[in-house]
């Protein structure tokens, strides 16, 4: 199995490591980096627990090769809130809704909601929800991630 | 009514408190099973069989043994070395025998993921590669699929005499043929419902540690770490003791994480036979196949009514697919008879019930394992409603019981008290106003537009306590400095307890609810307890809670007052603040009576012993119901089968809210995975066993797009318990199917179909029209 040097900005730090070539971005930030926000729900792409922002962009981990990494700018839950006592905008309002119960798919709901947060032009509540649509959740039925699509789309008018 | 003296002025209880638990899960800084890393530890793979039935005729690991990395490849006759007994001392049922074919399939495979042989490796990746290269020969047989074939068929397990697990039934009775041979109306029909997975976003998993003087510490994804150190102490014949069962973080459980099951024991096993520290995370598609899964049952009802549309008479006869290595049978098989009257008057009624063992996954209890009771019930109903030709509300109307009716004994012999079905009926039904619904559903129809309304009431018997679900205990702590820790025997999947419990023990002591720290999730720091199961943590936890924390209010109004020469009964506790009822000069605090009981003893009344703790080992009823009355109001497509979910209005009696967002939480969750088992999913065996959804776009789960907004209804009947708390965790999940199913079936009802056979997902809509 051939190992590939690979370096890239994680939550605003470079890093570096080994990775094989078949190695996942979500395996080698939890394994290698020491991100275990990002989490494994299926490793097929649909869930979306694994989602982080890769050059902007929200993408699958899952399904991104590390090697792919390479150069790239990469941001994860843990780099969300200012300070280890801070939150996000985004990250209090899921507290203030309870919009998680379990917390294992909640990483990757933040990951798309703070990319359509910043995206411009921004997106309204139905583009949003459409959005998520690609995230799974079993414990809360989404009434609260709904509700702070809700606010967040309030907050853009 | 109860009444619940409040000791302070400061109210907790009832409040929507932001989770303690919410910091670090959103923040990356949760601890799930697969963030655990134990130095030196090996990681596990399985391979499991791909024939769902046959006798293994060779195995060879030799090419995965040779691969780089591999530590270790053991089969059945490799973890014999170690003594396991797998039964479930937890829930094995009497008269009920256990599958017994070893933690690794020994002799032959019976279902399709039955584990075969397990990997250790040094990454989970070569571990992967390994079980690759494991050669298995199988003489494939034809498999057991289904309860028709379960019947006919010869056993799955060869040291049974058939298929069937277990029966019961209500004994003879000749009068009730004679009460359905004359009664006025007569409405029979089956309800089918469909094998459904509980599908926790975390998967199972566990990190075994055993060390070398024979314990074991075991990181477990679980339910409830004693009932599983029990579990385990027991299948390895150890001291309770000896095996510590530590979680932090679990990632959804609904049933499935309850018990640990032959695949997560024979970790274990390969742990002791390694004598490294294994991690074995479940994939998704061995969560799929092989974690256990539920929902595969059946009820034949008839229902007698007199010509004023009385019940008169019930008789069932219920059927579960218990898969080939089920647990917690008796949850399912034992409860969906008894519970079948609900919240009517039913004079009359017999039932029987049976389980099958077939060669497909395990029954597993799912949020509401019985849930069958209130889905054919509340279906066949409406069901009756549509043939004798009145409103399905009217009809639950002139049968339900009110609170002036109880206590009232049931025709299955449950006396049900402290409920409100009548009420919460009347209170959600007052938020629809139906009359304006049936015009604009008439409306609707005119231009081919197919609106329905759909209704269901329930009972949820709530913190059923038996065997070792009987009691739990809290011991509540005030430290040095003040601080209150508080050890319980809850245990989170997500239920926020370590904020419930924060709010009963901050209201009950008086102090500030940012003070109280609730610790949860090791077996070696509490005494023995059920966690989560049943619907149970409100109950039995809250009431621990408060027993114990009242205790140590008492302790703390005795030092203050033999401190300040008062009468005890004049100590007020605020915030944290001590005052004196006629003494204004005094201000104390919690923290000062803290710093006297651990330091100074002087100043301790005689004879009281030193520190600021007390213990309570609260025992529940054995039952507490609540109940609730869902109503939805959808519109079907009857182009396209697809099913839009306009309303969701859920009324619900669960006695006093510890926090109501959470509450609505559990209600919320539970009503959309029922949503989910009644439009999407569906866990298909093909006729030779061979599960077709393996992955999650084969077995789809609702998404934020296929929820209605809830709109939650509460009354608030107390129950007997301390705090007045009844639990809430599964009975969303066992009235949404019925309510659901019966607005598309009052939606459709002008093409006079029936709709009872799951799931209704828009290609068996669409079939179900056309045929």
């Amino acid at each position: 199995m051939s190992l590939h040097f690979i370096e890239f900005e994680l939550n605003g730090r470079q890093i570096e490591g080994t990775a094989e070539a078949r190695r996942t971005l979500l395996d080698f930030l939890r394994g290698d980096a020491g991100c275990t926000g990002p989490h494994a729900g299926c490793e097929h792409g649909v869930c979306g627990a694994c989602t982080v922002l890769v050059d902007g962009q929200a993408v699958r981990s899952c399904l991104m090769l590390a090697v792919q990494a390479n150069g790239k700018k990469v941001e994860t839950v843990e780099g969300l809130a200012s300070g280890p006592d801070e939150l996000h905008p985004v990250q209090q309002l899921f507290r203030e809704e309870f919009a998680l119960q379990c917390g294992f798919c909640t990483p990757g709901f933040l990951m798309t909601l703070v990319a359509l947060d910043r995206a411009e032009p921004r997106p309204d509540a139905a583009e949003m929800r459409e959005a998520l649509s690609g995230h799974l959740c079993r414990c809360t039925g989404y009434q609260g991630v709904l509700r702070v699509v809700d606010r967040l789309a309030e907050d853009r008018k | 009514m109860n009444e619940h003296p409040v000791a302070t002025g400061a109210r907790f209880i009832g409040k929507r408190i932001q989770r303690k638990e919410d910091r670090r899960l959103l923040t990356g800084r949760g601890t799930y099973i697969d963030d655990v890393v134990v130095a030196g530890m090996l990681h596990a793979a399985f391979v499991r069989s791909n024939v769902a039935r046959g006798q293994i005729l060779r195995i060879d690991t030799t090419r995965a043994r040779e691969l780089a990395g591999v530590f270790a490849v053991y089969t059945a006759a490799d973890l014999d070395r170690v003594a396991c007994r797998p039964g479930n001392p937890v829930f094995d049922m009497p008269g009920c025998p256990p599958p017994d074919n070893g933690l690794l399939a020994r002799t032959d495979a019976r279902f399709v993921g039955d584990p075969v042989a397990i990997i250790l490796a040094t990454t989970r990746a070569i571990a992967e590669d390994a079980a690759a290269l494991v050669e298995v020969d199988y003489r494939a047989e034809a498999p057991v699929i289904g309860i028709a074939a379960a019947k006919t068929m010869p056993p799955i397990h060869p040291h049974v005499t058939s298929n069937l697990v277990n029966a019961m039934d209500s004994g003879p009775d000749d009068e009730i043929d004679a009460i359905f041979a004359t009664a006025a109306h007569v409405v029979e029909d089956t309800i089918r419902n469909c094998r459904q997975a509980h599908m926790p976003m975390e998967t199972r998993g566990m990190v075994a540690v055993p060390d070398g003087t024979g314990e074991l510490t075991i990181h477990a994804a679980c339910q409830s770490p004693h009932l599983s150190a029990l579990h385990i102490a027991t299948a390895f014949n150890l001291n309770q003791q000896q095996v510590r069962i530590v979680g932090k973080d679990v990632g959804g459980g609904f049933g499935l994480k309850m018990s640990p099951q032959r695949d997560d024991l024979a970790v274990i096993a390969a742990a002791m036979l390694a004598g490294r520290p294994v991690k074995w995370i479940e994939d998704r598609l061995e969560n799929l196949i092989a974690a256990g899964q539920s929902r595969e049952d059946q009820m034949h009802v008839r229902l007698a009514f007199d010509s004023d549309h009385l019940l008169i008479a019930a008789d069932v006869d219920y059927d579960c697919d218990f898969g080939a290595y089920p647990y917690a049978m008796q949850s399912s098989a034992s409860l969906v008879t008894p519970m079948f009257p609900g919240p009517y008057r039913v004079p009359r009624y017999r039932w029987k019930a049976a389980g099958w063992y077939t060669n497909a996954s395990g029954i597993v209890p799912y949020r509401g394992p019985w849930m069958m009771e209130m889905f054919a019930r509340e279906t066949m109903m409406d069901v009756a409603a549509r043939q004798m030709g009145v409103d399905p509300i009217e009809l639950r109307r002139k049968n339900i019981i009110g609170k002036p009716d109880q206590p009232f004994q049931t025709a299955a012999g449950f006396v049900l008290t402290d409920i409100s079905p009548r009420e919460t009926m009347d209170m959600t039904v007052a938020a629809i106003d139906v009359p304006a619904f049936r015009r604009e559903q008439a409306q609707a129809r005119e231009q081919g537009r197919y609106l329905g309304l759909g209704l269901a009431n329930g009972i949820e018997p709530t913190t059923v306590s038996f065997g070792y679900f009987a009691s739990d205990v809290a011991h509540v702590r005030i430290e040095a400095n003040g601080r209150v820790t508080a050890m319980t025997t809850t245990f989170s999947q997500g239920h926020g307890t370590a904020t419930s419990l924060a709010q009963v023990i901050a209201e009950r002591l008086g102090v500030p609810f940012e003070d109280v720290t609730v610790v949860e999730g090791d077996s070696s720091r509490t005494g023995f307890g059920s966690g989560a199961g049943g619907s149970r943590q409100a109950v039995a936890g809250g009431g621990a809670a408060i027993k114990a924390s009242d205790l140590l209010r008492e302790k703390i109004e005795r030092i203050a007052a033999y401190a300040y020469n008062a009468s005890p009964d004049t100590v007020r506790i605020d915030n944290g603040v001590i005052t004196i009822d006629g003494a204004p000069e005094v201000r104390s605090s919690v923290a000062e009576i803290a710093q006297m009981a651990y330091v100074a003893p002087d100043r301790l009344p005689p004879d009281m012993e030193m520190g600021l703790e007390s213990q309570y080992r609260y025992r529940p009823p054995p039952m507490v119901m609540a109940n609730a009355t869902h109503a939805c109001i959808c519109e079907v497509d009857v182009e396209t089968g697809k099913v839009s979910i306009l309303r969701w209005v859920a009324g619900g009696d669960c006695g006093e809210l510890i926090n109501p967002s959470i509450v609505e939480g559990q209600i919320a969750g539970g009503v959309v995975q029922g949503i989910g088992g009644v439009l999407f999913e569906h866990l298909r065996y093909d006729e030779d066993g061979q599960p077709l959804a393996v992955t999650l776009k084969d077995y789809l789960l609702p998404t934020g797009l296929d929820v209605p907004r809830i709109e939650y209804r509460h009354m608030c009947t107390p129950s007997s318990t301390p705090g007045g708390f009844k639990g809430v965790g599964e009975g969303g999940a066992m009235i949404s199917p019925p309510t659901l199913v019966n607005a598309i079936a009052d939606a459709l009802a002008p093409f006079g179909k029936r709709w009872l056979d799951m799931p209704l997902s828009p290609d068996r809509i669409v079939c179900g029209l056309d045929g």
